[in-house]
């Protein structure tokens, strides 16, 4: 069984049927005994950090949550659920994350800005980037991760974003190029993020969540 | 980088994907969870569906079908038509819509775009506009393109995007049905005020129209009906011929 975690933020309309999709039996659920029956954890999420990572707080999963990762439970954060595993948040403030993964949350304008890179060439000519980073992108990936074995390097996922995860280097398994490099997912361990929405990213997307439950 | 997308639209009236020329002489074309299986295989970046029905039952025979196709098809929905109040954003949202366009409501109700915004995010916020030309200048139009409402449609857009409408389906209704190409001098006007992605509809008959659009700045995808619905441009081939062109496009 796979728990997702349900602490009242985002739509999981598309999560739990993707995973139906694909034959899993799926607990969208805030119990923390489900947590702990279940194979795998998927932490989602869309909206502000701030906002969510006080919700997440409040359900009193966090402790569980801890719990199953450290014994060695599957865990994915799609989205904002990626970032929520980040030490820490730069979104409006400065928020304090799970610290499961080594990094912290930016904003894609201000790093856009940072490089000079609020513009680039296209077929129209000089055109600014716009912010959210909203639609279809290519994926470049670390070849021997499992997440990604039934898919191609350059193949597209879907995004919607306006914060990334930075200074998560040694995490990062795939990236995205939108002007600067944005992380695309992240592992440590047994723990893993997409900042990307794979329940949303057609067959691609199907391709990796596949490989999740498989892990 | 993100690529353009191509994005088919399918009106729903009673059950059934239809497409009228001008909005007028409506045809009956096919089973909608057929044609969103049909489109997903095509590679539509996204779909489009448009509710045109007008009483309850039918309404609920829509969100059926909407339940139906994001059960199945796991890219992309945008859902419009009756959408009036934040009640029915939660209605669409909850059958598996990802972004819900307004068009008609927020014209009946201006505050409608800032509140859907606030609760769902700017980016599950469509902004959907039929404009056509009246007497030199660009109006609003209401009810299916049949209404002028006498509103600028330049203030128009700025703005429902000042108030958090996260994305622009900018249909013309002099182009639309003709095929002979996008309406490139509205979508300037528009893509020189605002930096929010626009979709333009309305009058795409050839492939070169597409690449046509996307060699103008701010435009992100290019939407269309009846051109896929019978197959007189397949996606798959539109695709190839935009990367042909140096456009870049997910495959």
């Amino acid at each position: 069984m796979i728990a997702i975690i349900d602490y009242g933020v985002g739509n999981l309309f598309s999560l739990t049927a993707s995973l139906n999709y694909l034959g899993a039996e799926v607990k969208v659920t805030a119990d923390a005994a489900d947590l702990e029956a279940a194979d795998r954890i998927i932490l989602p999420g869309v909206g502000a950090f701030e906002d969510a990572i006080a919700k997440l707080r409040a359900t009193g999963l966090v402790d569980t949550i801890m719990e199953q990762v450290e014994k060695g439970k599957p865990m994915l954060g799609i989205c904002l659920g990626m970032q929520l595993l980040f030490e820490e948040s730069h979104e409006y403030g400065v928020h304090q994350g799970l610290g499961l993964v080594k990094g912290t949350v930016a904003s894609i304008t201000e790093d856009l800005k940072a490089a000079g890179k609020e513009k680039v060439e296209t077929p129209a000519g000089t055109e600014e980037l716009k912010v959210p980073h909203i639609g279809w992108n290519a994926l470049k990936f670390d070849a021997d991760e499992p997440l990604f074995k039934n898919i191609k390097q350059g193949d597209c996922v879907y995004y919607v974003h306006s914060f990334y995860g930075r200074d998560c280097e040694e995490s990062t398994i795939a990236t995205s190029e939108y002007g600067i490099t944005v992380t695309g997912a992240v592992r440590n361990g047994n723990v893993y993020g997409t900042q990307f929405h794979p329940e949303k990213s057609g067959k691609v997307g199907m391709g990796i969540l596949k490989a999740f439950m498989e892990i | 980088m993100i690529t353009k997308r191509i994005i088919p639209c399918l009106d729903v009236r009673n059950g059934r994907v239809v497409k009228g020329t001008n909005f007028e002489g409506i045809h009956d074309v096919a089973d909608p969870v057929e044609m969103a299986e049909f489109y997903n295989e095509e590679g539509a970046d996204e779909l489009v569906f448009y509710d045109i029905t007008a009483s309850v039952e039918e309404r609920t025979l829509f969100t059926d079908i909407l339940t139906k196709v994001a059960s199945r098809i796991f890219i992309p929905l945008t859902v419009g038509g009756g959408i009036n109040t934040l009640d029915d954003f939660d209605r669409v949202l909850k059958c598996g819509a990802d972004k819900v366009s307004v068009n008609s409501g927020a014209i009946k109700n201006p505050d409608l775009i800032y509140e859907a915004a606030r609760k769902y995010g700017d980016q599950c916020v469509v902004l959907s506009m039929d404009i056509k030309r009246v007497d030199g200048s660009f109006k609003i139009f209401a009810k299916g393109g049949r209404e002028n409402t006498g509103i600028d449609a330049m203030e128009w857009v700025v703005n429902g995007v000042n108030n958090g409408a996260g994305e622009l389906v900018v249909n013309s209704i002099d182009t639309d049905g003709v095929k002979g190409g996008f309406d490139l001098e509205l979508l300037d006007e528009i893509a020189s005020r605002v930096n929010v992605p626009i979709i333009a509809s309305g009058g795409a008959g050839k492939m070169e129209d597409f690449s046509e659009l996307f060699r103008h700045k701010g435009m992100d995808a290019g939407l269309a009906a009846s051109i896929f619905h019978y197959k007189e441009i397949k996606i798959r081939d539109l695709k190839e011929y935009l990367r042909g062109e140096g456009i870049e496009v997910r495959l």
